[in-house]
C-alpha cells in the first residue's frame, strides 16, 4: 500500500509514504556509506566461500583455495606445540627421573605435563588428582603397594600389575582362601578376627587368638610376620588405617574368600619415557612421594 | 509493496482519503546522500581554545610513552605501561597488579561521571574538543586546507576535472594522512611495551605479528574515521549525542543562537541600525558563516541539534561578522537557553554553576575519588591467597592421620626480594610440611620471593582427626615479612571425615 509523501507537521519530516492503519513512518534515511558497507560484508562472504572450504557438492564439497581442513589445522597446531616441548623433551630424556627435581623449570614442565597425561591416562580408574576409588589405590596417601619412591613409581608405570602383556609386570597372586577351599569357613572367621585386631577392631579376642596361628601359616610369608606388608612381593600392610578394597569385616572377609587381583596397564610401549618420567614426578608430587 | 488485494474496505475508516498512488512510492530516497562539509577556516576565541586542546591532548599522546620513572631495577623505568605479559600497569608511582582491576574500574566511572558533570555545566564540550576523534578530524582538516586550501578551493577542486595539479594535491593529502594514521597506530603500542626497544624492533621488523596488526589496524581506523567519516562518526555511530540530552538543563551552558535579536534575518542592506534607528530586522544577515565553519555542517540558528558537537566554531565565525558589520557581538554565543530568554525580555541574565544537578555529579565524582584514593593508599605490599584442595577433600594417611594439601600464593608487590616466615595458628598439626623445602627449628618455613612476584608453594598439613571439629576445622596461615614485619593472615579449613571410626 502506497501512498503519497507527506510532510509531518510536528517535526517538518518526509513520510516514506508507507501507512499501516493511519499509521505513518517518518523517514529519516540512513547514510548510504552505511549501506554500502552492508554490501561490502557480502561481497567479503563470497570471498570466504573462495579461500575457505564452504559449499557441499553431490558428492564433495568445495575445498577453498588452500585446502584449509580442520583436521590439517589440528595437525599443524600439534606439531608446533611439538616443536615447542622438544626442548624439554631432550633434557627429560637426558636425565634420570630423581635428577628432574634440580631442574626447577624442567620440574615445572614435568608437573603441567604429568597432570595433562594422568588426566587423559590414569584418572579413569585412580580418580582425577589420584584420590583413588575402592580397588584402586590413592596416590595421595602414604601407603604404597609397590614402593613410593620415584623410582618404584616410574618401574610400576613401565610394567603395570599383573598386566600379562608384559613380561616384568609387577605380580602376586593372593590364594582364594575360601573359594578354592585351602581354609575352612571358621578358619577364616578367625583370621579377619585376627586382622582386625591389627586395628584394634577384633570383637571376638578367642577367634582372633587362634586366627593367629591360621595367619602365621597361611599369611605371614606374603604380608610378613608383623602383617606390616612386603613391598617387593606388593603384600599391603594390613596393620594401617588404609585398605584398597575397604576395611569392614565384610569385605576383608571377602577378600580373604575370593582373593582380589586388581590390574594396571603397563604403559611402557603406550607412553613414550619421556611422558612416562613426566607422570612419575607429577604422581611423586601427590603427597605421598618417598 | 503490491498489498492492494489485501484491503479490506469495510474496516477502513471513511473519512481518511486513501491516496494510492505507485508511482511516488519509488521516488521516496531511504538513503540518504552524505552531502560533504567543506569547512571554512575560523580564527577566535573558540578556534584557539581548540588549537590549545590539539596541540596539548596530541602532545599528551605523542609524549607520554617516552616518560621515565625510576622504579629499581626489577621492574621497567616506563612511567605509564601496561605491560600484557606479565600482567602489571604502571602509572608513575602506582602499580597494579590484575587482581586490582577494580582501580581502572574506578577510573573509567569517574570518567563517565566527570563527562555526565561536564555536559550539565558546559554541554557537549567534550565532543568539540577533547573527543578523539574531533581532535584527530581537526588534524586531517588542518592538513587537508594546507595542501587543498580553504573552503572554497576545496570545493572548486572536487568539482573540478582530474588534472596533474588535482592528483598531486589529493594524493598528497591523502599520504599525509596515513602517514599520521600510522604514527598515530604506532604510538599505541609504545603504551605496551618498553617504548625505544619496541621502537627499534618496529622498524628493524623484528616486532612481534600483534604488534604490526595492531598497528596496521589503527592506522587503518584512524585513517577511515578522521580522513573519510569524519562528522557520520559522531552522527551516526556514536552513542553518546544520543542520550547526552539527558544531562543538559536549560542553565546548561552550550552553543545557542540569540533567535530573539537575530530573527527576520535578511541581508545587511535592508538594516539601517548604522543611523540609529531601530531596525525592523534583526540583527542576523544571514550571510552563512556560521554555517560554512561547522565541522559537522549544521546550521545553529535552527537551535540545538544532536549533530551540534558544542566547539563554538560559528561563534567565532559570527562574532568576525557582526563586528564587520557593527552590530553587537554573540548573536551566537556560548550560553544557557535560561539566559537567552532572560535576556529576549530585558532582564538580567545569570549563570548558576551550583545547581541540584551539578551537585549531586560532584557528589558521586567525590565519594568515587575518595574511595580511589583510600583504596590506593592501603594498597597492601603483601597478599596471601590460599587455594584449598579439594578433590579430594582430605587424605586418609596410614597412621591415621588425616592430610589437607593447599596451594599458597604469596604476592610480593615490592620491588625488593622478600623473605617470609609461614606458620599456622588454631590447629593442632602432627606434619607440616612444603614441597621442596626444609623447616625452620620452630617448624615454621621461610618462603622466598622475587620483587615484584608471585611465589606459589605447596603445603602439606597433616592432624589427628580425634583433635579436629569434625568435618572442618577452621585455621589460619600467616606469613610475616622477615624484615619489616608486615604479616598477612589467610584463614581457611581444615578437612576431616565427619565422625571418627
Amino acid at each position: 500500500m502506497s501512498t503519497k509523501v507527506e510532510k509531518d507537521q510536528v517535526s517538518g519530516t518526509d513520510t516514506t509514504g508507507h501507512e499501516w492503519d493511519g499509521i505513518k513512518e517518518l523517514n529519516t534515511p540512513l547514510p548510504s556509506w552505511w549501506v554500502y558497507v552492508f554490501w561490502i560484508t557480502v561481497i567479503w562472504s563470497v570471498g570466504y566461500w573462495v579461500v575457505y572450504p564452504s559449499w557441499p557438492t553431490a558428492n564433495d564439497y568445495l575445498k577453498g583455495m588452500f585446502g584449509t581442513t580442520n583436521r590439517t589445522e589440528l595437525h599443524e597446531t600439534m606439531a608446533s606445540v611439538a616443536a615447542e616441548r622438544a626442548p624439554y623433551m631432550e633434557r627429560l630424556a637426558a636425565l634420570d627421573v630423581s635428577e628432574i627435581a634440580n631442574d626447577s623449570e624442567l620440574l615445572n614442565f614435568s608437573m603441567a605435563g604429568g597432570k595433562a597425561v594422568f588426566a587423559d591416562n590414569c584418572a579413569p580408574c585412580h580418580g582425577t588428582g589420584g584420590s583413588g576409588n575402592p580397588g584402586f589405590p590413592s596416590l595421595q596417601d602414604d601407603a604404597w603397594l609397590w614402593g613410593g619412591t620415584l623410582d618404584a613409581i616410574n618401574q610400576t608405570l613401565h610394567v603395570g600389575v599383573r598386566w600379562d602383556a608384559n613380561e616384568d609386570t609387577r605380580f602376586n597372586d593372593m590364594p582364594a582362601f575360601g573359594r578354592d577351599e585351602l581354609l575352612e569357613r571358621d578358619q577364616i572367621e578367625d583370621v579377619v578376627q585376627y586382622v582386625l585386631s591389627f586395628t584394634d577392631r577384633a570383637t571376638d579376642a578367642a577367634a582372633a587368638d587362634r586366627g593367629a596361628v591360621v595367619f602365621e601359616e597361611n599369611c605371614a610369608s606374603c604380608h610378613g610376620d608383623d602383617a606390616k606388608g612386603i613391598q617387593d612381593l606388593g603384600a599391603p600392610n594390613l596393620t594401617d588405617a588404609i585398605w584398597l578394597y575397604g576395611g569392614s569385616k565384610e569385605t576383608i572377609t571377602e577378600t580373604v574368600m575370593n582373593s582380589r587381583r586388581g590390574v594396571m596397564p603397563a604403559w611402557e610401549g603406550r607412553l613414550d619415557e619421556e611422558t612416562i618420567k613426566m607422570l612419575t614426578v607429577y604422581v611423586h608430587s601427590l603427597g605421598g612421594g618417598q | 509493496m503490491a498489498m492492494s488485494t489485501l484491503q479490506q474496505p469495510d474496516i477502513e475508516p471513511k473519512n481518511v482519503p486513501h491516496i494510492v498512488d505507485e508511482g511516488d512510492y519509488d521516488e521516496v530516497p531511504l538513503y540518504k546522500k552524505r552531502d560533504k562539509v567543506y569547512p571554512k577556516r575560523v580564527s577566535g576565541r573558540f578556534r584557539n581554545l581548540k588549537w590549545f586542546a590539539l596541540i596539548a591532548l596530541l602532545g599528551i599522546y605523542w609524549v607520554v610513552p617516552w616518560l621515565r620513572w625510576d622504579r629499581g631495577p626489577s621492574a621497567p623505568d616506563q612511567a605509564v605501561l601496561i605491560d600484557m605479559d606479565l600482567g602489571r600497569a604502571y602509572f608513575f608511582f602506582i602499580e597494579i597488579w590484575p587482581q586490582e582491576v577494580y582501580y581502572i574500574t574506578g577510573i573509567l566511572i569517574m570518567a563517565a561521571v566527570g563527562l555526565f558533570l561536564a555536559t550539565s555545566l558546559f554541554g557537549r564540550i567534550w565532543c568539540g574538543y577533547a573527543c578523539p576523534q574531533t581532535v584527530w578530524t581537526d588534524l586531517f582538516m588542518l592538513v587537508e586546507r594546507y595542501i587543498q586550501g580553504d573552503r572554497n578551493a576545496r570545493v572548486r577542486l572536487d568539482k573540478s576535472k582530474w588534472t596533474l595539479e588535482k592528483i598531486w594535491k589529493i594524493s598528497a593529502t591523502h599520504l599525509a594522512w596515513i602517514v599520521i594514521s600510522m604514527a598515530t597506530g604506532g604510538a599505541f603500542v609504545l603504551y605496551f611495551h618498553d617504548a625505544p626497544t619496541v621502537m627499534v624492533d618496529i622498524f628493524t621488523a623484528n616486532a612481534t605479528f600483534g604488534t604490526y596488526v595492531t598497528i596496521a589496524f589503527l592506522t587503518g581506523s584512524t585513517y577511515l574515521l578522521a580522513g573519510w567519516a569524519r562528522e557520520q562518526v559522531c552522527t551516526y555511530m556514536c552513542p553518546w549525542p544520543r542520550f547526552q540530552s539527558a544531562m543538559l538543563d536549560d542553565e546548561s551552558m552550550i552553543v545557542t543562537y540569540e533567535s530573539w535579536r537575530g530573527e527576520t534575518r535578511g541581508p545587511i542592506k535592508r538594516k539601517n541600525l548604522m543611523r540609529g534607528e531601530v531596525p525592523e530586522t534583526g540583527h542576523c544577515i544571514d550571510c552563512h558563516a556560521c554555517v560554512n565553519v561547522c565541522p559537522t555542517g549544521i546550521d545553529i540558528r535552527d537551535g540545538l541539534q544532536l549533530e551540534c558537537i558544542g566547539c563554538g566554531l560559528c561563534i567565532d565565525a559570527c562574532n568576525e561578522m557582526m563586528d564587520k558589520v557593527g552590530f553587537p557581538r554573540d548573536l551566537v554565543r556560548f550560553d544557557s537557553v535560561q539566559n537567552s530568554q532572560l535576556r529576549s525580555q530585558g532582564k538580567a541574565t545569570r549563570v548558576r554553576i551550583i545547581r541540584p544537578r551539578t551537585i549531586f555529579y560532584s557528589l558521586l565524582l567525590v565519594i568515587i575519588a575518595v574511595v580511589m584514593m583510600f583504596g590506593l593508599a592501603n594498597r597492601s605490599v603483601l597478599e596471601l591467597n590460599v587455594l584449598r584442595d579439594r578433590n579430594p577433600l582430605f587424605v586418609a594417611l596410614s597412621d591415621g592421620d588425616v592430610r589437607n594439601g593447599y596451594t599458597l600464593k604469596v604476592l610480593n608487590k615490592e620491588q625488593a626480594e622478600k623473605t617470609y616466615v609461614l606458620s599456622l595458628e588454631g590447629i593442632d598439626a602432627t606434619d607440616f610440611q612444603i614441597i621442596g623445602l626444609t623447616p625452620n627449628q620452630d617448624g615454621t618455613y621461610d618462603l622466598d620471593v622475587a620483587p615484584d612476584r608471585v611465589g606459589s608453594f605447596r603445603v602439606f598439613v597433616a592432624a589427628d582427626p580425634q583433635t579436629l571439629d569434625g568435618k572442618s576445622t577452621p585455621f589460619e596461615f600467616t606469613v610475616t615479612d622477615k624484615e619489616t614485619g608486615n604479616t598477612e593472615t589467610y584463614d581457611t579449613v581444615f578437612a576431616g571425615p565427619e565422625n571418627d571410626r
